[in-house]
């Protein structure tokens, strides 16, 4: 298979939050803005780029009947360690993804793409796929955090584009959350034709 | 290759393999990181200190830890320019509050810092700067000592924020709570003894809506 192709995949045929419909909590609770977004997009991607990576490696090692324990505890070391290195190195980001960080863990999207890709390609297919997946996530997680927070406060990335007081707070919240994404994936859809 | 057969000792040497392993990568970048992380812990509690003090310097002396009334913990930072208190609220609007506020040697708010909150972003989250000096809910300079601070729905003479009362209320609680672990600290000093010990009961509970 072409690298390039892997990449594409992941990026709009396969895109975890638009097509897969995975790793719908992160999605809708990190994306209050569009940076929040992005850091949470590129700390998955950074986790799902080792873990199919390690996990390609070790693949035939591995008995059958004990995958699922042995993924998640290579899965888990990897996010443990990222959270240290974010609290030591990006602490301000740290503070305001907190508790989402270690729920990367239980993210269908890194176990999925561990059981569906990893699992049967060599370690470059793999982290092309890691790439492609996390590229798609976060472009994804960006997005919906930018229309939140552009609609929301009237900012975009922290740059005022309007007056906060003609922001809906609506979309800041809870339930902005999951209009946003419906027209999203409602767009997304019709447009790319998958 | 072909995969290892699924056998029980296969499985068993598999997994506690791969968790030695996890754990020794672990244990390595933990000491890596352990360094930074309590630098940037002291740095956030340093600035946050010298904030409320409005200082630049506040070297922290002393800390104490105290619970009040209801068990929450309270801990006290007594430093060379004043003290500073941090004072936790359970009943915000979405979960816990945190604030650091600092006294001046007379008992009244020098500054405040909301540490941690969950309030509605827009409406509760205004706390951190509702209250500041030349806001709408000016609180700094006010001694809870002389009279408890409660907002003016309640009786009290400070602003609530706009749509945002319980938070308004619980942040002020923690506010009232900060001072009395403060005049307790003064109490045990022997500095002021009978009007600090009067301000050292507990809160009065308040009712929410």
């Amino acid at each position: 298979m072409n690298y390039l192709k892997i990449l594409w995949n992941g990026i709009l045929k396969e895109n975890p939050t638009f097509v897969l419909l995975l790793g719908m909590c992160p999605t809708l609770g990190t994306t209050s803005s569009a940076v929040n977004g992005m850091s949470m997009g590129l700390a998955t991607m950074a986790v799902l780029i080792f873990s199919n990576l390690i996990i390609s490696c070790i693949k035939s090692l591995i008995p059958d009947q004990v995958r699922i324990p042995s993924y998640i505890v290579v899965i888990a070391s990897l996010v443990t360690a990222l959270q240290m290195f974010m609290q030591a190195y990006t602490p301000e980001v740290y503070k305001t993804l907190g508790l989402f960080i270690p729920l990367i863990v239980v993210n269908c999207i890194i176990l999925g793409r561990a059981e569906a890709f990893a699992a049967k390609n060599g370690p470059v297919e793999s982290i092309f796929d890691g790439l492609g997946i996390g590229l798609g996530f976060t472009i994804a997680l960006t997005l919906l955090g930018g229309i939140r927070e552009l609609l929301g406060t009237g900012k975009l990335f922290g740059a005022t584009l309007y007056s906060e007081n003609y922001g809906m707070l609506l979309f800041v919240l809870a339930p902005g959350a999951f209009i946003a994404l419906g027209y999203l994936i409602a767009i997304v859809k019709k447009t790319a034709k998958i | 290759m072909k995969k290892l057969p699924s056998t029980l000792p296969n499985m068993l040497c598999v997994l506690t393999l791969i968790s030695v392993i996890a754990a020794g990568a672990l244990a390595y970048v933990n000491k890596m990181t352990a360094g930074p992380i309590e630098e940037n812990k002291a740095r956030t509690l340093a600035e946050g200190i010298n904030t409320v003090l409005s200082v630049s310097d506040a070297q922290v002396q002393q800390t104490t830890e105290v619970e009040d009334a209801n068990g929450n913990p309270v801990i006290l930072y007594a430093t060379d320019k004043g003290m500073a208190v941090q004072a936790i609220d359970p009943n915000g609007f979405g979960g816990t509050l945190k604030v650091l506020v600092g006294f001046s040697d007379e008992g009244a708010i020098k500054g405040y810092t909301v540490l941690e909150h969950a309030e509605t972003p827009g409406l509760g989250a205004k706390a951190s700067f509702w209250f500041q000096k030349g806001e709408k809910g000016d609180i700094i300079g006010k001694n809870p000592g002389e009279k408890e601070l409660t907002v003016s729905k309640d009786g009290g003479d400070v602003d609530a924020i706009t749509a945002s009362t319980i938070t308004s209320r619980a942040f002020l609680r923690a506010v009232n709570v900060a001072f009395h672990a403060y005049a307790g600290a003064s109490a045990t000093d022997a500095q002021s003894g009978a009007s600090a010990q009067q301000h050292a009961k507990a809160a009065p509970p308040q009712g929410e809506e």
